[in-house]
């Protein structure tokens, strides 16, 4: 009853909200510089075309990236800084007789003749998408962070070569512990004794999860957000489940088809069931690094945000401990992610590869 | 625009509902943890880890309605 009263509260409010802005669009469009938290929040969640260090609009210090466009007339390339932080598909770029803009962080090729992107409702009507390989945000840092491993991994690994088994110095101690982590809590639980063959990828995808977390943390380097980048999840996922299949024994698929000590009139219910839940697993694994990573950037950005929202300082007072808090239960979050994805696919591998007993 | 604002609205009453229900699930999976480990101290490190997993089975749901909730703002 409770929940129902308050479920007719918040429609009221949203209903009155709603008739709030029915009395006031004609003031809005007339103050065309109003901070949008929710725009802001998901510019900053989603994939771009530079690298964003400070400042805001046309004078907003970035670090361009390359553009790289696969056009009817070929291969296209240019910086992103070509736009000069034109974000509305008016500043056009001009190479090979082409022309294009960028729109909301989309590259669009014009129509000929067209000098500027014209919308009808949502929809693009004068311009096309051409196929973009960019190197954008999310792949510059994904570059980083594999420069990083390789970085950090092969000093590790050059010094047990060099001194054997020995205690370790420098970086090699700050590694060592992971590395034993997940071969200890995350791959001998779930895997067992053949645990060896899987730690490479193991290893793998939980210091690129580790470690695209914790660059997403860092504000300077425009807090990339690539592990709530839902591409990169779904290819590390397909890992995952491309491993599983690979590597899958035979009472695996036994309990897919034929599960054990189930009637057999259950079977055209349970085993669809099964069949679907191969696929849904790596589904669920994938949704819950997205979310989690993307609901803490969006967390800390509207934090932040309530300044703006209320254009008053003293909110700060308010607002940047909370957002402190929150970054600081983010480094939490970016080890337990990375520890989760990594323990769940052991735990997926671990089922598929497990001999009957 | 009206009917966008009310589908945000109802779409963010979905992940608050969502979330109650995660909230539910994953507060009677650490009290469960707790009570087990009180009781046999030594079986720390794998009721830990049952734990997790079926925290973040459970998160997962709740992290499903907030991605709707984003898709319908």
């Amino acid at each position: 009853m409770a929940v129902l009263l308050g479920m007719i509260f918040l429609f009221n409010i949203s209903l009155k909200a709603q008739d709030h802005v029915d009395n006031h669009t004609a003031t809005e469009e007339t103050i065309k510089s109003e901070f949008d938290p929710v725009a802001f929040a998901f510019d900053h969640v989603l994939d771009a075309h530079e690298v964003h260090i400070a400042g805001e609009g046309a004078s907003s210090i970035t670090l361009p990236l390359p553009v790289i466009l696969w056009t009817e007339k070929g291969l296209v390339t240019f910086l992103s800084s070509s736009f000069h932080h034109d974000n509305e598909g008016h500043h056009k770029v001009e190479k090979k007789g082409l022309n294009f803009v960028k729109y909301h962080e989309k590259i669009y090729q014009l129509n000929p003749g067209e000098s500027h992107i014209r919308l009808e409702g949502k929809d693009v009507v004068n311009a096309i998408q051409p196929l973009d390989f960019s190197i954008t945000k999310a792949v510059f840092t994904m570059f980083l962070v594999a420069f990083l491993l390789f970085f950090v991994f092969f000093k590790v690994a050059r010094f047990y070569k060099k001194n054997g088994a020995v205690a370790p110095k420098g970086i090699v101690s700050w590694m060592e512990p992971l590395v034993l982590f997940v071969r200890d809590d995350i791959a001998e639980p779930n895997i067992g004794a053949k645990k060896d063959r899987f730690m490479p990828y193991l290893l793998t995808v939980f210091f690129f999860i580790l470690i695209g977390n914790l660059l997403g943390l860092i504000p300077w380097i425009g807090s990339p957000n690539l592990t709530g980048n839902i591409s990169v999840t779904v290819t590390l996922a397909m890992f995952t489940l491309v491993i599983q299949l690979i590597f899958s024994k035979k009472p695996f698929w036994k309990h897919i088809f034929m599960p054990p000590g189930v009637p057999l009139a259950l079977y055209p219910i349970l085993v669809p069931i099964e069949i679907a839940g191969i696929f849904i697993k790596p589904a669920a694994l994938l949704i819950r690094l997205f979310a989690n990573m993307t609901a803490g950037h969006i967390i800390v950005i509207s934090l932040i945000s309530i300044i703006f929202v209320k254009e008053s300082l003293a909110w700060s007072g308010l607002s940047v401990p909370m957002a402190l808090f929150i970054s600081t239960l983010e480094l939490l979050v970016a080890f337990l992610q990375a520890y989760i994805f990594t323990m769940l696919s052991a735990l997926f591998i671990g089922t598929a590869v497990e001999e009957a007993h | 625009m009206n009917e966008m604002i009310l589908h945000g609205g109802i779409a963010a009453i979905g992940a608050g509902l969502a979330a109650v229900g995660a909230g539910i699930g994953i507060g009677k999976i650490g009290g469960s943890a707790v009570e087990a480990i009180a009781r046999q101290p030594e079986a720390y490190n794998k009721i830990q880890t049952t734990m997790i997993i079926a925290a973040a089975l459970v998160e997962g749901v709740a992290l499903f309605g907030v991605v709707v909730a984003m898709l319908q703002a």
